[in-house]
C-alpha cells in the first residue's frame, strides 16, 4: 500500500478553535491533536498516549469532550472547538474550574492539567455528575501520573457546588459578546466543597471485589 | 499512519458504493477504534468512507412491535442517557455506562461499537505474528504472554477477546442488527453478528464487505426489575473485562420463568449461552440454581496459563449477577463495591 498522498487527499475545512474562524487545507490522516499543535501552535492540549487512552488531549468539540488524538481533523469540518487556551477569557480572567485548579492544588507536573480542565468542563456541561464518587467515576477518562486525583475531585466538587451555569457561561463566550468587566469571574466567592476522603471507596472495594 | 483519501458521500445508497468498489476501503464514524487502528499500521486502508453525517441514522425511535430501533449513528453516551432506555431497558444503560470514558462514549457510535475489532495485544503489535492481522502467521497468544485472552470458543487460530460492553448487553437483550448493503437489506440476529475465530479468525462478524449497520433493535421484553451487568477488571474504570456478566430474569415469585445470561471478557464474541438460560427456567432462584447455570456456561472453558483464573472468576461473576438480578440489586455503575 501506498505511503504516497492520494491526488485528492488535501482538501479545505473550517473550524471555529476558541471564537477564532479558521480555513485550513488539511490532509485526511492529520488529527485533530496534531492540526492544533503542529499547524495552529495551540500546544495547550496535550499529547500523552496517543491512543485515547490518558485523556492529555481532551478538548470540547461543539461543547462536547472528546479525546483529539483519536479524532481526525477532516471530519470536525465546520465544528467548533474549545481548548484549553479557550477557558480563560481573552482578558485573563480564569475559568472557575481554573481558579478551584489552582486553589486546590490540582496538579503537580500540570501536564494533564489541560485535559482535566477541559474534561471537567464537559464534565459540568453533561450534569450526570453531582457526588465525589460520580465525579472520579465521570473523570476516569483523564489519568493524572503525579497522582492529584483528590485534590482534582475537590476542585471539580467546589464548582459543582457553586453556579454551573455561571461557569458554563464560560469566558470565552463573555470574550466574544464583548470586553469582561476585570475580575468578574472571580467575584463569586467560592464555597467550600464538603470535606472529603480521596480514595476511600476505592480501597473498600477492593478488599470486597469478589468473594 | 498510512496514506488514504477521504469521501463523505450525502447519503447509504452513496456511501455503499464507495465502500463496496474498493476492498481496501474503510468506514469511519466515531472513529475511537479505527484511528487507533490506523496509527499502529494495523489497518492501512486506500480510502476513508465517513459516514458521520449519514442522515436518518442518528434516531432512538419506538417500534411498532413495542421495542426500541436504536439508530447506528447513535453515540453510546446518548443511548446510555436516553429516557426510554433508562427506564425500559436499565440492563444496556449499565454496560454502556461500565464501558470506556466519557470522551470516548461521546465520540463512539451504536454501529462502531458492534464493529471494534475484536483483539489482544499481538494484534496491535506488528513486530509479532497474528492470524488476525496477518492470517496463517500463527497465533503467539496461545504459548505466550494471554492473562486477558479467552476461555471460550477458542481454536487453534485465535484466542483473543470481543471487548464491548454495550454489546454483551445486546446479545442478553436478543437484539437484532439491521444491515444494508449492495445486495440490500438484511437482519441478523444479534447471536449470529458475531462470530468465532475458527479457521478464519481475521473476520469478527457475518457483516460482508461493502454492508454497513443502520440500526439495532431491541424486542418489547425489558427485563427492566431483575437485571444487573457485573464487570470485573484490573482497575475500577477505563479498563476491559476480564469477565462481565449481563443477567436478566423475569421472575414468577422465587421462581424463574425467563432467563438472559450474556458474558464478555471470555471470547471472540459476546458469549450468550442459551442452554443455561433454559436449564433455569422453571427452578427457583437461588444459589443452587445459579450455580448449576455457570457449570453449564463454563463446561468447556479452558485455560492457557495465564488466563486460566478466569474459569473461576467466571464461575463466582455469574453466581453473583444472577443473584444481584434476583435481588432486584443491579450493580452500580459509580460505587463499585459489590454486594
Amino acid at each position: 500500500m501506498s505511503d504516497h498522498a492520494p491526488p485528492n487527499a488535501i482538501q479545505p475545512i473550517t473550524l471555529t478553535i476558541n471564537g477564532t474562524p479558521y480555513t485550513l487545507d488539511v490532509a485526511p490522516w492529520t488529527t485533530l491533536l496534531d492540526l492544533l499543535r503542529l499547524d495552529l501552535d495551540l500546544t495547550g492540549t496535550k499529547k500523552g498516549c496517543d491512543h485515547g487512552q490518558c485523556g492529555a488531549c481532551t478538548v470540547l468539540i461543539d461543547d462536547v469532550r472528546m479525546n483529539a488524538c483519536l479524532t481526525l481533523a477532516i471530519m470536525k469540518d465546520g465544528a467548533s472547538i474549545t481548548t484549553v487556551e479557550g477557558l480563560a477569557g481573552r482578558d485573563g480572567v480564569l475559568h472557575p474550574l481554573q481558579d478551584a485548579f489552582i486553589e486546590h492544588d490540582a496538579f503537580q507536573c500540570g501536564y494533564c492539567t489541560p485535559g482535566q480542565l477541559c474534561s471537567a468542563v464537559g464534565l459540568l456541561r453533561e450534569g450526570h455528575a453531582c457526588s465525589a464518587a460520580e465525579i472520579r467515576e465521570h473523570m476516569s477518562g483523564n489519568l493524572c501520573r503525579c497522582g492529584a486525583y483528590p485534590n482534582i475531585v475537590a476542585a471539580i466538587e467546589q464548582v459543582l457546588a457553586g453556579s454551573v451555569e455561571q461557569a458554563l457561561a464560560g469566558p470565552v463566550e463573555q470574550a466574544l459578546a464583548g470586553p469582561v468587566e476585570q475580575g468578574a469571574a472571580k467575584a463569586r466567592k467560592p464555597q467550600r466543597a464538603e470535606p472529603h476522603e480521596p480514595g476511600r471507596a476505592e480501597r473498600i472495594e477492593l478488599g470486597e471485589a469478589v468473594r | 499512519m498510512n496514506r488514504f483519501s477521504y469521501l463523505r458521500p450525502g447519503d447509504v445508497r452513496g456511501a455503499i458504493q464507495e465502500i463496496a468498489s474498493d476492498p481496501a476501503a474503510r468506514v469511519i464514524a466515531g472513529g475511537t477504534n479505527l484511528v487507533d487502528l490506523l496509527k499502529y499500521d494495523v489497518e492501512r486502508p486506500t480510502r476513508l468512507v465517513d459516514i458521520s453525517r449519514l442522515p436518518g441514522l442518528d434516531a432512538i425511535e419506538a417500534t411498532p412491535g413495542g421495542g426500541l430501533r436504536i439508530g447506528a449513528l447513535v453515540s453510546n453516551s446518548t443511548l446510555a442517557y436516553d429516557d426510554r432506555v433508562a427506564e425500559h431497558y436499565p440492563l444496556l444503560a449499565a454496560a454502556i455506562l461500565a464501558g470506556a470514558s466519557p470522551q470516548l462514549r461521546n465520540a463512539a457510535s451504536t454501529g462502531g461499537n458492534l464493529l471494534q475489532r475484536t483483539r489482544c495485544h499481538y494484534f496491535y503489535d506488528t513486530g509479532t505474528a497474528c492470524n488476525k492481522r496477518d492470517p496463517g502467521s500463527g497465533c503467539p497468544a496461545r504459548t505466550g504472554v494471554n492473562r486477558i485472552h479467552a476461555i471460550l470458543g477458542t481454536s487453534e487460530h485465535c484466542i483473543a477477546t470481543h471487548p464491548s460492553d454495550l454489546c454483551v448487553a445486546l446479545a442478553a437483550l436478543e437484539a437484532t442488527v439491521l444491515v444494508t448493503g449492495p445486495d440490500g437489506d438484511r437482519v441478523i440476529p444479534f447471536d449470529r453478528f458475531h462470530r468465532l475465530p475458527g479457521d478464519h479468525p481475521q473476520h469478527d462478524t457475518t457483516l460482508a464487505h461493502g454492508e454497513i449497520v443502520i440500526a439495532v433493535e431491541l424486542p418489547a421484553q425489558e427485563f427492566a426489575s431483575h437485571y444487573t451487568y457485573l464487570k470485573l477488571r484490573d482497575r475500577q474504570s477505563y479498563a476491559f473485562a476480564l469477565v462481565s456478566v449481563a443477567a436478566a430474569l423475569d421472575l414468577d415469585g422465587d421462581r424463574i420463568r425467563t432467563a438472559r445470561l450474556a458474558l464478555g471478557g471470555v471470547a471472540h464474541k459476546p458469549w450468550r449461552d442459551t442452554a443455561a438460560e433454559a436449564l433455569l427456567c422453571g427452578r427457583p432462584a437461588t444459589a443452587d440454581s445459579f450455580a448449576r447455570a455457570a457449570d453449564v456456561i463454563l463446561a468447556e472453558a479452558r485455560g492457557y496459563g495465564h488466563n486460566d483464573f478466569k474459569i473461576g472468576l467466571a464461575r463466582h461473576a455469574i453466581v453473583r449477577a444472577l443473584e444481584q438480578a434476583a435481588a432486584g440489586t443491579p450493580q452500580s455503575q459509580t460505587d463499585k463495591r459489590i454486594r
